[in-house]
C-alpha cells in the first residue's frame, strides 16, 4: 500500500511528494497499459469466436444499465465502510429505494422519484447508525435486519399505495414516466463502422457508441459520482475526517473529531447512494417498481467494493464487470459467454506468467490449472448453459478474492465497536 | 459472585426478550393505528387462528411443520456466530444439499437399499454437500483471507445458478403432474420420513423431521457446553487471539466450524422433502436467510433458538388471520423486521447493563466504595 492511503502515515512510512506523484502516474500508466492490453485481447477473441455481441454498442449500452445500481451499491458501501461500518444492510436500503423511487416518481414527478429514493435508502441508513453507532450492535447482525425490515416495509407501502393504483398491485407498480435520456450527438454515424467487424476499430466504434447514445440522466449523475465521491473523502478534510474514523477512531477523537457524527454521516449517505441505486432499477432499469427487483444487487455492490480494494475506482471497474456479464447474460448471449470464456483463458494464463515470474509458485501453478480446464471447456463445447452464464460474474468476483485479497486492505477499524471515551 | 446462576446476571438476558417482543409489538400497533386499523382486532384474530378456533389444529400443525425449517436453519448459523463466523451461505448451501439428495433418493441407485438406510443415506448426503458447499468458503478464508461474508454470499448465487442448470427436464427435474412447474422427481414412499399422527381437526401431520432438529438441538447444546472443541470454539468466538495464545489451532477451528455449519444447513430442505413435500421445487430458498434472523432472537442458545423459531413461524401463519380482518398480511413481514432489529438493541442494551452491575460488584467485593461507571455515551 502506498502511503496516500493510511489516513496518519508514521513519520518513517511517509513518502516524499514527489514520489508519491510518480508512484500515481505509474499506476495510471500501468491501468491504461493493461485497459489497452485487454481491449486488444477482447477484440482478438471477437474476431476468432465471431461472437460479435462481445463488443456491440447493444452490450455496453445494457453493460452500463446494469452496472450503474451495482455500482450506487457499491459506492454506498464505501461511504459506510470508510467510516468505520460495516454495511450488509445495502441490499434493504436499495429495496427502500426501488420502493421510494416508484412512488416518488408517481406522486412528485421523474425528478421526485430520484429525491424519495435516496431519502427512503437515507432513512434505512439512519436506522443502521442508530443501531451501530449509537447501541453498538454488531454491524452484520444490524445489517441482516434491516435488510428483513426493507423487504417488509416496501411490501407493507405498496399495499397503501401501489395496490391502490390503477395497474399496480402490492407486488409491483403502474409504469413510470421515464427520466430524459441524452445521446453525443454524432456518435449514432459510429455504426457503420462497428458494422464492419474490423479488428479492433470497429471494437471500439462499438464500445464508444454504447457507451454515449441513450443514456439516462441518472446514469450520468450516477457517473459523476465516483470521481465526486473520491473528491470528497480523498481531498478534502471532511474526507479526511470520515476516513479517519474508519482507520483510527481513538486518534481522531483525540483531535477533535466528532467519531459518531461523522459515522452517523457516512452510513446515512452511504443509504441514500443505496437508495438512489434501488431507484435507478425501478426508474430507468426497468420503468415499473417490482418486489425482488433488487434480487442480490446490494450484496453483490458490497462485492465490488471490496473487489476495488475499498476505493471508487476499483469498485467502478467491478461494477463494469459485473455489468458486462449481466448484460451478455440479458442478451441471450451464450455465445459470447463462450467467447468471453477464451478470454479468461488468456488472462487467468497471463496471471499464472506474472505469479511465476515473481516466484509465487502456488498461486502460479493454481492459475494455470484453472486455465487449463478453462481451454478445454472451451474447445469442447459450442455453447454455454445460460445457469453458468448467470453464474459466472459471481465465480469471476470469487477468483479474483481468491486470488488478490492479500493485497487487499479494509479501513483499519472497519466494523469494530466504538465508544467515546472508551478504553 | 462464584455462583453460576448469579440471579443479577441473568435477569437481564431474560427480561431483555421479552421486553422487546413487547416493544415489538408496541411498535407494530402503532403502524396499525397510523393506517387506519385496529391493532387489538390484529392481535385477538392471530391469537385465535393459531389456539382457540377452528383453524388452531391445522395452524398449530403447519407452525411447528414450519419452524422445524427455521430451527435447522438458525442452528446452522449459531454455530458460526459462537466462532465469531457468519455463515450468510446457509441459503445456497441447503438448496443444493436438497437438490442433490432429493435427486439421489429418487433414483435407482438408492432403490436396492431398505428403507430406513435409504432415508439415512439421503440425510448424511445432504449433510455431505451441505459440508463441501460451505467448506469452499472456509478454505478461502484460510488459505487466501477472502472474508466468509462475502464469500458464502457469492457462493449463494452460484448455487441459484446450479439449481437452474439441474431443475430442468434434462436433467434431475420433471414437469410436476396438473402444471407447468418443474419439481424434481418424487422421491418413493421408502424414502419418506415417518410423520406423527395428526391433532383432530385437521389432516396436516407434524412431520417426524421434528424429532431430529430437536435431537440436533441437543448436540449442539453438548458440543458447545460440554466439549473441548466446543470450548475451543467459543473461545475463538471470544477472543481470537487470546485462544490462539493457549493453543488452539485457528485455521482448523474455522474450517471444521463452517463445515459443520454447513452440514446442519444442509438438512434445512429436508423435512419440506422427506415429511412433506417429497419434492424440491425450483423456487426453494429463503430459509437461510430466516435463519440468521431466528439465530439473533434465540440467542444462539438452543433454547431460545426454539422459541424464535416457533414465534416466526407463527407469525408467518398469522398473514391468513390478518388477511381475514382486511388487514393487509404484509404487516407480518414489518413485524418480524421490527422485531429482529429491537431485540438486537435490547440484547446489546442488556448485556450493557449487566456488564456495569459486574463492575459494581467487582468495586463491592474489593473493597471499592464506587466503581468506575462504564461509559455511556450518544445513547
Amino acid at each position: 500500500m502506498s502511503g496516500e492511503s493510511t489516513v496518519v502515515a508514521p513519520p518513517a512510512q511517509r513518502a516524499s511528494v514527489a514520489s508519491l506523484v510518480s508512484g500515481r502516474r505509474a499506476r495510471l500508466a500501468w491501468t491504461l497499459i493493461a485497459v489497452a492490453a485487454g481491449l486488444l485481447v477482447f477484440s482478438a477473441v471477437r474476431v476468432i469466436t465471431g461472437a460479435q455481441d462481445l463488443t456491440s454498442a447493444g452490450a455496453f449500452g445494457a453493460m452500463l444499465t446494469a452496472a450503474v445500481p451495482i455500482g450506487l451499491a457499491g459506492l454506498g458501501g464505501l461511504w459506510s465502510e470508510r467510516s468505520g461500518v460495516v454495511n450488509i444492510g445495502l441490499e434493504g436500503m436499495m429495496i427502500l429505494g426501488t420502493w421510494g423511487g416508484a412512488w416518488g416518481a408517481i406522486t412528485f414527478g421523474v425528478w421526485g422519484g430520484v429525491i424519495v429514493g435516496a431519502l427512503a435508502g437515507a432513512v434505512g441508513g439512519l436506522l443502521h447508525a442508530l443501531a451501530t453507532v449509537t447501541f453498538n450492535v454488531d454491524h452484520i447482525v444490524s445489517g441482516v435486519a434491516i435488510t428483513i425490515l426493507g423487504t417488509g416495509a416496501a411490501r407493507y407501502l405498496s399495499s397503501f399505495t401501489f395496490a391502490k393504483m390503477p395497474g399496480g398491485g402490492v407486488t409491483q407498480s403502474p409504469y413510470l414516466a421515464q427520466l430524459p435520456r441524452f445521446s453525443l450527438p454524432g456518435v449514432d454515424h459510429l455504426d457503420g463502422l462497428e458494422r464492419r467487424h474490423w479488428f479492433l476499430i470497429s471494437d471500439l466504434g462499438g464500445i464508444v457508441r454504447g457507451l454515449l447514445t441513450n443514456v439516462s440522466a441518472l446514469t450520468v449523475i450516477a457517473i459523476l459520482l465516483v470521481p465526486a465521491t473520491y473528491y470528497v473523502l480523498w481531498r478534502t478534510p471532511f474526507g479526511l475526517r470520515l476516513r479517519s474514523c474508519g482507520e483510527n477512531p481513538r486518534a481522531a477523537e483525540s483531535l477533535g473529531v466528532n467519531v459518531y457524527l461523522y459515522k452517523y454521516l457516512g452510513v446515512v449517505i452511504s443509504g441514500g447512494l443505496a437508495g438512489l441505486g434501488g431507484a435507478f432499477l425501478s426508474m430507468v432499469g426497468s420503468s415499473i417498481y417490482r418486489e425482488g427487483q433488487t434480487a442480490g444487487r446490494g450484496y453483490i455492490g458490497l462485492a465490488t467494493m471490496i473487489f476495488g480494494n475499498w476505493r471508487p475506482g476499483g469498485l467502478a471497474a467491478g461494477a463494469a464487470l459485473f455489468g458486462y456479464t449481466d448484460a451478455l447474460q440479458l442478451r441471450g448471449g451464450s455465445d459470447s459467454v463462450h467467447g468471453l470464456l477464451l478470454f479468461i483463458t488468456i488472462a487467468l494464463a497471463a496471471i499464472a506468467v506474472y505469479q511465476l515470474v515473481r516466484g509465487n509458485r502456488a498461486v502460479g501453478i493454481a492459475s494455470l490449472v484453472i486455465a487449463a480446464l478453462a481451454a478445454i471447456w472451451f474447445g469442447t463445447t459450442r455453447q454455454l448453459p445460460i445457469p453458468f452464464v448467470q453464474a459466472m460474474p459471481y465465480v469471476v468476483t470469487l477468483v479474483v478474492l481468491a486470488l488478490a485479497s492479500q493485497r487487499l486492505r479494509m479501513p483499519a477499524a472497519d466494523g469494530q465497536p466504538y465508544r467515546k471515551g472508551g478504553d | 459472585m462464584t455462583s453460576r446462576f448469579d440471579i443479577r446476571r441473568v435477569l437481564p438476558s431474560v427480561i431483555a426478550p421479552i421486553a422487546a417482543v413487547l416493544l415489538a409489538a408496541g411498535i407494530c400497533s402503532l403502524i396499525l393505528i397510523s393506517s387506519g386499523k385496529n391493532p387489538s382486532v390484529a392481535f385477538g384474530a392471530m391469537f385465535d387462528r393459531a389456539f382457540v378456533g377452528e383453524a388452531s389444529p391445522a395452524t398449530l400443525t403447519n407452525i411447528i411443520n414450519k419452524s422445524t425449517g427455521y430451527y435447522l436453519s438458525a442452528i446452522a448459523v449459531a454455530i458460526g456466530f459462537r466462532m465469531g463466523l457468519f455463515n450468510i451461505g446457509v441459503d445456497g448451501q441447503y438448496r443444493l444439499a436438497a437438490v442433490l439428495a432429493g435427486g439421489l433418493g429418487a433414483s435407482s441407485m438408492v432403490a436396492w437399499m431398505p428403507g430406513p438406510l435409504q432415508i439415512l443415506t439421503v440425510i448424511i448426503v445432504a449433510m455431505v454437500v451441505g459440508g463441501i458447499w460451505a467448506g469452499i468458503a472456509a478454505l478461502l478464508k484460510v488459505y487466501r483471507g477472502v472474508s466468509e461474508v462475502i464469500s458464502t454470499i457469492m457462493l449463494n448465487f452460484v448455487s441459484g445458478s446450479i439449481l437452474a442448470y439441474l431443475l430442468t427436464t434434462d436433467r434431475l427435474g420433471v414437469i410436476a403432474p396438473g402444471g407447468q412447474l418443474i419439481t424434481s422427481r418424487p422421491l418413493p414412499a421408502d424414502t419418506h420420513m415417518p410423520n406423527f399422527t395428526h391433532l383432530t381437526g385437521t389432516s396436516n401431520r407434524i412431520v417426524g423431521f421434528t424429532l431430529i432438529a430437536a435431537a440436533l438441538g441437543f448436540a449442539y447444546w453438548f458440543l458447545l457446553g460440554r466439549t473441548r472443541f466446543g470450548f475451543d470454539l467459543r473461545a475463538s468466538g471470544l477472543n481470537a487471539s487470546a485462544a490462539v495464545a493457549s493453543g488452539v489451532n485457528a485455521k482448523r477451528m474455522i474450517v471444521m466450524t463452517m463445515v459443520i455449519s454447513g452440514g446442519v444447513a444442509g438438512l434445512v430442505g429436508l423435512p419440506d422433502l422427506m415429511g412433506h413435500d417429497y419434492v424440491v421445487y425450483t423456487t426453494i430458498g429463503g430459509l437461510g436467510f430466516t435463519g440468521i434472523a431466528v439465530a439473533l432472537l434465540g440467542r444462539n442458545h438452543p433454547v431460545g433458538i426454539a422459541f424464535a423459531a416457533l414465534l416466526w413461524a407463527f407469525l408467518d401463519e398469522s398473514r391468513f388471520a390478518l388477511d381475514l380482518q382486511d388487514i393487509p398480511k404484509e404487516t407480518i413481514v414489518i413485524m418480524q423486521g421490527v422485531t429482529v432489529l429491537v431485540v438486537v438493541v435490547a440484547y446489546e442494551l442488556a448485556a450493557r447493563i449487566s456488564r456495569r452491575q459486574q463492575q459494581r460488584i467487582v468495586g463491592q467485593a474489593t473493597g471499592e466504595t464506587q466503581a468506575t461507571p462504564a461509559p455511556v455515551g450518544g445513547a
